[in-house]
């Protein structure tokens, strides 16, 4: 493994937040002259100039509290011992962090705070490493004068029980709180609120009464609203907040900084451990995706990778009815080579093919897509991002040049508007979440278009300006009618659109877009919109200052999705919210490396970099590095494949990280087009639902055990470090250059940077990226070339990258999926906070205790019509199939739409999804399909036969002796 | 015939309205045309309730007076009788004072505007809306005028600060959180003269460009949360407060806010919390509120009675007001003497009148008529003054010098019967209740300083030192006054009254 070297002075905390101020102040602190920006706190300002100043309560993470009174000085010409924390500095001031008056006051504060705590603080372990216990170092403190008295400590006092102790709250499954432990430095109650934004926690009680309290009177951790980001348990300085694996491990003695694998916010993380057992998972603070800050899926629910599911040996059978024997890994390459080699020769060449994942690195994907083009000499690859962001990459590609976001996550800082369209980030991408939540305490506006009541439009400290709850399904409709506000109400940026755009073309848009069809009043029937409402928020959104899209699987999961990102463009276009902080246009990826699935040529049409396979220069580009002559034509969708599996054309699949019967559409078309191929190779962690029809089992590596790089939803390569050996043995690309030398390939990567050298000697956007490069900056936004060396937070600031940004204009066409009389409801999907996608990872931790299983959302209206009651068996019906579930009765969604989850497969919601999908991209409409609902009063047949089906086809034989 | 009887809490406590429907009664029966008059209290509790009757020679005053007094007094034709004191103003303790802030409290009827207006009320209003904003602000600075509530702040600077600061709302807040053990001139003022307090909020508003005010009061004062209420209604329907005060073009409003009982949030910042619907805990300054303060926005937070004088200053000048006093303490200060005195009540004054004085020539001394033991000044959080330092003037350096305060100007007298450990103890027991729990020296060192008091007296000399460090710890430590200056009664007491923690002390007493 390479070594890392921080290049950082690491993790010291300087105690307050920086400050933003351009003016500089000199002063004076110890005798030394420090210079720092004007508002900086005397003690950031010793911090930086190398004297630490003792602390408790401040951390730089939140603005300064000045509860705890250790950090006082003495400033020349001041009266008393300020706190160093909440002093700002002034020019001219003369510091002194030391003098007897300081060392006495510490002494006397910390000799208090240890009346009121466990009596073995000085000489106990489990202590050990806390803030609390080096500065009781750092003061001197030897002894405690007082007599035990009032106390939370003592779970006894004068021979009773003492009413001030509560035992410790271990409801949490991943840390818990020793209140006898807390010194009410309200580190995490202030975390909760400034960081996470969640509000769950509060002190109760006042003077020696107070205590941390999570929740109402009665609540736990568990019961209140704690999201277990984590965060509070980061800035505790005692180990009152503690992870539990810190009291069943011990203290890590050693860290590794690597990125999360789970949503596309891509948080930086550093491992923690001790030898080579993981103890805990830290938010990075120099994470320039997170700045240090986490939610419940990164932050704790890593047990997957050890969990007892995970299948560690190659496996092969011959017939999915058989059950699976354990082989050495040379044995299944050579089986699935030769099973792949003879499909190619009786089937053609185009018969085998291959599905990169968005979950793992760019350089496993990279080969992945290399295996088929240049190995297989046929285009078939495609990539789980088909089916949720393939939209933004037309749509994107087409309006301003590039499939990508066009902002950092920071951006968001400098946000006066937001709109969020068909996202949900508390819950699919939280870290962010938090991010948009403290702009928007601080007076930034919201608008939110979904159908359904996401916790952003109301939530504590957070409201939005607009909730526009439309119908599934009208999204067009319903941007539409915001442009044709805004460009006929004269609200447009006309500089903005004459310098960066075609103005002929823009003229014949507004043409377009002015007719009275589009008006609100006019779409209201479709959208179900209130007509005043929407043009309330497209004035907002014009007029209210730096506005900002973000958007997520709402827009692109539809027959018209890339319409509506087309649409979405043509707002910030016309309004001149793009190419500068605080503005642009978001896409949020759902997976940790969609961005960089589809950077890497994983879609069949494409090369890396999004260059269409038909250019010939292109391709040269790769045939003479390859040595192979590529394929022209693009290769078959991930749709195309299974329907021509069907057909009898298509036979075989290298499948890798991904689970496409859970996770696509129509399970029942899916399972029937796997079943009809002939070798189907799943590379995973787990026997998935995919695996049920799988002839070779290739053990993959968890992000745990990767070496390369991520690209999260802001366009930000990341480094993903190994931090435990592969455990099966290889890592996922040492099994991927297997399978194709025994192909023929002749790969001779020795080391995932060698891939990354590829990638950026072939691809423009990445010519500049090295492992060193983001070893060196920590990480790098594409493009990162000779023209922008260290990255481009910011897209589009003097030119689209097509040169002129295009308006396209956007006709309203509904999807052929409607309602009626046998399904009268609107079904849309979408996931929750403590689970991820189809839980193949999160399932299998403690995240279940808030979620363990999914849930119908159906509005009291309709559900009283049906006489359901909350919790009861409903059956979820549509023209594809049916399943069953429990029933959650809420205003949340509205009547007519229901709504679930689809992170459980003994639900699998994707039963009842349909196969239609979007017009350019074939992304499946995963978010409108037309449902019945009824009382039920158990599983259905399909799921009893599916789980019988599962358990006969994951039978594993005993190895052979 | 107009007979005045105070419609003050402390008179009413002392039986106010049973006279007042005695003197209804009374003139009923007898057929006697009686405008009774709700007024305000002349300050002089211990001849509460105080009844007044115009006369040709001015108000005579009877008292104390009980409902069973009343056909006596009409008997006597409201003329020599026992409880006859003469003419109100004649009598010695309201006659040594000097009345602006004051002026027309125990005078008027509290709710007519009518009768404010005739005695001064306005004029000094009608002069600021003359004036801009930086010459009222330097008025008020060229006054003298520090921030009564306790902590001495030059007002005028405060007010300065909040008019430079650019922002697109500012605010005026009242602190009426009057929690301090002895005192009781807000509650005097706001129920006797409200209007004076909305006038100099009105000011205040307009000096520096705030177009709301909010008076913060406890909710232990219920009759001048109705005082107030009622006055505010009465000021916003004659155009004092609205869109368009007095028909200028400045906008001014405000409204009364109650508190939850929480002594700590009569400390600005926990105020300012309170106010905005949080938890009352300190707020670390800087920033100050004059910067960043309700709502983040630059805030006026002044006392009632800094407020309320403002108007005498803009009506008759910095100068005149300037003139009283001595030192840097300039104008007048309404002292609240209570506790073990004779003559207790509201006697407001210029600075500069010794403690001796006050205690011994105008609170008469004890009530039990021993001996003074000590004087606590400022409140609970002020210093226990020997007799040794009775001649401290009364003045905000003059107190510091001897290691005091004059705090809020509450008086509270001793005898010698009382023991000053027990006192030391109430000190930290109090702070240990009244803590907001935010900084350590506060929430853990007050509990921690009753049970090393508690060590004392069980004859641990040990104690004294470690109760001498808690005291140093929590001064120079805490966040705020509560915990940094709860050491003044401790160690005051310790110091002067040393005996008083010794072992044979303890044993004595047994």
């Amino acid at each position: 493994m390479k070594d890392f070297v921080i290049p950082w002075d690491a993790d010291r905390d300087l105690g307050t937040p920086p400050s933003r101020s351009e003016e500089m102040v000199s002063l004076t602190i110890d005798g030394f002259a420090v210079e720092v920006p004007e508002g900086t706190s005397v003690m950031r300002a010793a911090a930086l100039a190398g004297i630490p100043v003792p602390k408790l309560c401040a951390t730089d993470s939140m603005e300064a509290f000045g509860s705890c009174r250790l950090c006082v000085v003495e400033i020349e010409g001041r009266r008393g011992l300020p706190a160093s924390c909440t002093t700002p500095v002034a020019a001219g001031m003369v510091v002194h962090t030391q003098s007897e008056k300081v060392r006495r006051l510490r002494k006397g504060v910390m000799e208090l705070y240890l009346s009121d705590y466990p009596r073995d603080f000085l000489t106990s372990t489990a202590n050990g490493g806390t803030e609390l216990q080096e500065m009781a170092g750092v003061v001197g403190l030897r002894e405690i004068r007082y007599e035990p008295g009032d106390n939370h400590a003592a779970p006894q006092r004068n021979g009773e029980a003492n009413p001030r102790y509560l035992p410790q709250d271990d409801s949490n499954p991943y840390f818990s709180f020793d209140p006898a432990k807390c010194i009410v430095c309200s580190r995490c109650v202030r975390a909760c609120d400034e960081v996470q934004g969640t509000f769950a926690l509060t002190i109760e009680g006042r003077g020696f009464d107070s205590v941390v309290s999570a929740g109402m009177a009665g609540d736990n951790f568990l019961s209140s609203d704690c999201v277990s980001c984590g965060a509070c348990v980061q800035a505790c300085p005692t180990a009152a907040l503690q992870e539990k694996s810190i009291a069943e491990l011990g203290m890590p003695t050693r860290s590794i900084i690597t990125t999360c694998a789970y949503c596309g916010v891509g948080c930086s993380f550093k491992a923690e451990l001790n030898g080579d057992q993981l103890v805990r998972m830290m938010p990075y603070r120099h994470g320039k995706a997170n700045h240090g800050h986490s939610c419940v899926k990164g932050r704790f629910a890593y047990g997957y990778a050890s969990h007892k599911d995970r299948i560690l040996k190659p496996m092969i059978r011959d017939s999915i009815d058989e059950p699976w024997t354990e082989v050495s890994w040379e044995e299944a390459i050579t089986y699935a080579a030769t099973r792949l080699k003879a499909l190619q020769q009786t089937y053609g060449r185009k018969s085998i093919g291959v599905l990169t994942s968005s979950r793992c690195t760019n350089e496993e994907t990279y080969l992945v897509q290399k295996l088929a083009r240049a190995v297989f000499l046929n285009n078939n690859t495609d990539t789980c991002a088909r089916v949720c962001h393939s939209p933004t990459g037309y749509g994107l590609g087409q309006t301003f040049g590039t499939s990508a976001g066009t902002q950092d996550f920071d951006s968001v800082e400098q946000a006066d508007v937001m709109v969020v369209i068909g996202a949900n980030p508390t819950d699919g991408h939280p870290v962010f979440a938090s991010r948009m939540k403290k702009r928007l305490r601080e007076g930034a506006k919201l608008i939110v278009l979904d159908p359904r009541r996401i916790d952003l439009v109301r939530s504590p400290h957070v409201e939005a300006a607009h909730h526009l709850a439309l119908r599934p399904g009208t999204n067009v409709a319903a941007i539409s009618a915001m442009a044709h506000v805004i460009v006929t109400e004269g609200l447009i940026d006309e500089a903005f659109i004459r310098e960066r755009c075609d103005w002929d073309e823009f003229r014949d848009y507004a043409e377009f877009i002015s007719d009275p069809r589009h008006s609100p009043e006019a779409t209201a029937p479709l959208t179900s919109i209130d007509p005043a409402e929407l043009r309330a928020a497209a004035r907002l959104y014009a007029t209210g200052g730096n506005a900002a899209i973000y958007y997520g699987l709402g827009v692109t999961e539809h027959s018209q999705g890339s319409t509506a990102v087309m649409a979405i463009a043509n707002l910030a276009m016309m309004t001149g919210n793009i190419g500068r902080p605080g503005v642009g246009v978001n896409p949020l990826r759902g997976q940790n490396n969609v961005q960089g699935s589809c950077d890497m040529g994983s879609f069949p049409h494409e090369l890396p970099g999004y260059r269409h396979i038909k250019h010939a220069d292109v391709r040269a580009t790769y045939e003479d590095i390859w040595g192979v002559t590529l394929d022209t034509e693009p290769g078959l969708r991930v749709n195309n494949m299974l329907d021509a599996a069907v057909a009898g054309t298509f036979k075989g699949l290298y499948c890798q990280g991904e689970d496409i019967l859970q996770s696509d559409p129509d399970t029942r078309h899916v399972a029937a087009g796997l079943a009809a191929m002939e070798c189907v190779i799943v590379h995973d962690l787990f026997l998935n639902e995919t695996a049920n029809y799988a002839h070779v089992f290739l053990p993959g590596s968890s992000f745990l055990e990767k070496d390369g790089t991520f690209t999260n939803s802001e366009r930000r390569i990341n480094r993903v470090r190994t931090v435990i050996a592969p455990r099966a043995g290889y890592a996922d690309w040492e099994v991927t250059q297997l399978l194709a030398n025994a192909m023929g390939g002749d790969w001779t990567y020795t080391h995932p940077s060698q891939i990354m050298d590829e990638i950026a000697a072939t691809t423009p956007t990445f010519a500049g990226v090295t492992f060193d490069l983001i070893d060196e900056k920590g990480s790098v936004q594409w493009p990162c070339n000779e023209a922008r060396p260290e990255g481009t937070p910011v897209m589009h600031v003097d030119t689209f990258v097509r040169g002129k940004g295009k308006f396209i204009v956007t006709e309203y066409v509904a999807t052929d999926e409607r309602t009626g009389p046998r399904f009268p409801l609107l079904l849309t999907t979408g996931r929750i906070l403590s689970q991820y996608n189809v839980g193949a990872q999160t399932r299998r931790t403690a995240n279940v205790v808030w979620h363990d299983e999914d849930l119908l959302e159906i509005h009291p209206h309709d559900a009283e019509q049906r006489g359901i009651k909350e919790g009861d068996w409903v059956k979820l019906a549509s023209r594809s199939g049916e399943t069953s579930l429990r029933a959650q009765v809420t205003d949340r969604v509205m009547p007519g739409v229901v709504y679930t989850t689809f992170h459980h497969p003994d639900t699998q919601a994707n039963v009842v999804t349909t196969d239609f999908s979007d017009w350019a991209t074939n992304c499946p409409e995963y978010k409108v399909t037309a449902v019945q609902v009824s009382l039920s009063n158990g599983r259905t047949e399909w799921q009893e036969e599916y789980a019988a089906r599962a358990e006969q086809s994951r039978r594993i034989l005993p190895a052979a002796e | 015939m107009r007979i005045y009887v105070p419609r003050d809490a402390a008179a009413r406590a002392l039986g106010a309205d049973a006279v007042a429907r005695a003197v209804a009664a009374e003139a009923e029966r007898r057929g006697l045309a009686v405008e009774l008059v709700r007024n305000g209290t002349r300050g002089m509790i211990w001849l509460e309730p105080l009844l007044e009757v115009e006369t040709a020679a001015g108000r005579t005053a009877f008292g104390p007076v009980s409902a069973a007094d009343v056909p006596g007094l009409f008997d006597a034709g409201f003329g020599a009788h026992p409880l006859a004191l003469g003419p109100v103003e004649a009598i010695p303790f309201f006659a040594r004072q000097t009345r602006l802030t004051f002026a027309r409290c125990g005078l008027t009827d509290p709710l007519s505007l009518a009768e404010y207006e005739a005695n001064g009320g306005l004029a000094g209003l009608r002069r600021a809306l003359g004036m801009d904003g930086r010459a009222i602000v330097d008025e008020v600075t060229g006054s003298g005028l520090r921030g009564r509530g306790g902590a001495g702040f030059p007002t005028g600077i405060k007010w300065a600060t909040v008019l430079d600061a650019k922002a697109d709302r500012k605010y005026v807040v009242c602190n009426a959180d009057e929690g301090d053990s002895g005192t009781f001139a807000d509650r005097m003022i706001m129920e006797g003269d409200p209007f004076v307090l909305i006038e100099g909020m009105v000011i205040a508003g307009i000096a520096v460009g705030a177009d709301m005010g909010y008076l913060y009061v406890r909710s232990e004062y219920p009759d001048a949360i109705a005082a107030m209420q009622a006055a505010i209604a009465i000021a916003r329907d004659a155009g004092l407060l609205g869109r368009s005060v007095l028909g200028s073009d400045r906008a001014f409003d405000m409204e009364v806010r109650v508190g939850a009982g929480a002594y700590v949030c009569g400390e600005e910042t926990s105020l300012l919390n309170s106010l905005e619907g949080k938890r009352g805990v300190v707020r670390a300054k800087p920033p100050l509120p004059a910067i960043a303060g309700l709502f983040g926005k630059p805030t006026i937070i002044n006392n009632v009675i800094s407020l309320a004088s403002v108007p005498v200053i803009l009506e008759k000048g910095a100068a005149f007001y300037k003139d009283f006093g001595l030192g840097r303490s300039r104008g007048t200060i309404p002292l609240q003497i209570a506790g073990n005195v004779r003559y207790g009540g509201l006697f407001e004054t210029a600075f500069g009148m010794t403690l001796g004085e006050i205690v011994e020539e105008i609170g008469g001394g004890t009530a039990s008529g021993r001996p003074v033991k000590a004087v606590q000044v400022g409140g609970p959080l002020g210093a226990y003054m020997p007799v040794g330092k009775f001649d401290t003037p009364f003045g905000y350096e003059e107190f510091d010098g001897q290691g005091g305060l004059i705090g809020h100007a509450g008086i509270v007298v001793f005898d010698d019967t009382v023991d000053m450990m027990k006192m030391a103890r109430f000190a930290m027991e109090f702070c240990a209740v009244e803590s907001c729990g935010k900084c350590t020296p506060c929430r853990i060192g007050s509990v921690r300083g009753v049970e090393t008091i508690d060590r004392i007296a069980r004859g641990d000399a040990a104690g004294v030192e470690i109760l001498t460090d808690l005291c140093d710890t929590m001064k120079d430590g805490s966040l705020c006054a509560l915990g940094g200056f709860t050491p003044f009664p401790v160690m005051s007491a310790l110091r002067h009254f040393p005996e008083d923690f010794s072992a044979s002390h303890k044993e004595a007493a047994e």
